[in-house]
């Protein structure tokens, strides 16, 4: 099981903060690929990863990032911080 | 080296003044705040501001270490609110001391270039015409390319 969590307009178009997954996907890349099959709201919600940024246990990384021991994996769009 | 994540509002002056006299061997304070900005052709009834708690600190303590390493500081300050705020309200600030002017200079546009896009805050308006959330700027991330 892994925490997903999402922030900002993916939040509102998912329509959950928060989730616990069941997956054995190796990569963010395939983590999204399962959400994005799972229903119209996660297909929405994925359907540009340009407009996307992944964090990983809290740091920042990028879509070929690998799930192996991760806990917390969030999805957002850029960041419009200061 | 200070950071606060925090709904309430700070008080600039007490938090700059405080800053500035916490240390004597420091020549050069300088201090950056961000605004809650008004827009006259669409006038901004409220904005606020979404985090990521946990990964907000991270970042930002992240940042502000490699400000650290890069140049002669003293301290640093950062202090960032999350939450409904009204036009003309204060969102952050970020203070540095250093012995000298340059350094605090450089590494205040340091810590605000990446504070802007890679700490995990989003801003939403709301304004009569609704609801939305603001947009990243390309030359925001442009303007990481610098350092």
């Amino acid at each position: 099981m892994i925490d997903v969590l999402y922030f900002a307009w993916v939040r509102e178009r998912i329509g959950v903060p928060r989730e616990q997954v069941s997956t054995d996907a190796a990569t963010v890349a395939e983590l999204v690929e399962e959400l994005r099959a799972r229903e119209e709201r996660y297909a929405l919600a994925f359907s540009d990863l340009k407009a996307l940024r992944v964090a990983v246990d809290q740091d920042l990384t990028d879509f070929d990032a690998p799930l192996k021991g991760a806990r917390e994996v969030a999805f957002f769009p850029p960041m419009t911080g200061g | 080296m200070r950071i606060i994540v925090q709904e309430q509002p700070f008080d600039l002056g007490a938090e700059a003044n405080a800053f500035a006299a916490s240390r004597t061997d420091m020549g050069a304070v300088v201090t950056f705040t961000g605004v809650v900005r008004d827009d006259p052709s669409r006038p901004l009834r409220q904005m606020t501001i979404e985090h990521y708690p946990g990964m907000t600190e991270r970042a930002l303590e992240k940042i502000a270490t490699e400000a650290r390493a890069r140049w002669s500081l003293g301290d640093v300050l950062v202090i960032h609110r999350f939450g409904p705020m009204r036009p003309g309200e204060l969102i952050m600030m970020v203070a540095t001391a250093a012995r000298h002017r340059k350094d605090a200079f450089e590494a205040a546009e340091y810590l605000m270039d990446y504070l802007k896009s890679r700490a995990p805050f989003w801003k939403k308006e709301l304004a009569a015409d609704g609801e939305s959330w603001v947009a990243a700027k390309d030359e925001d991330e442009d303007a990481l390319t610098r350092w």
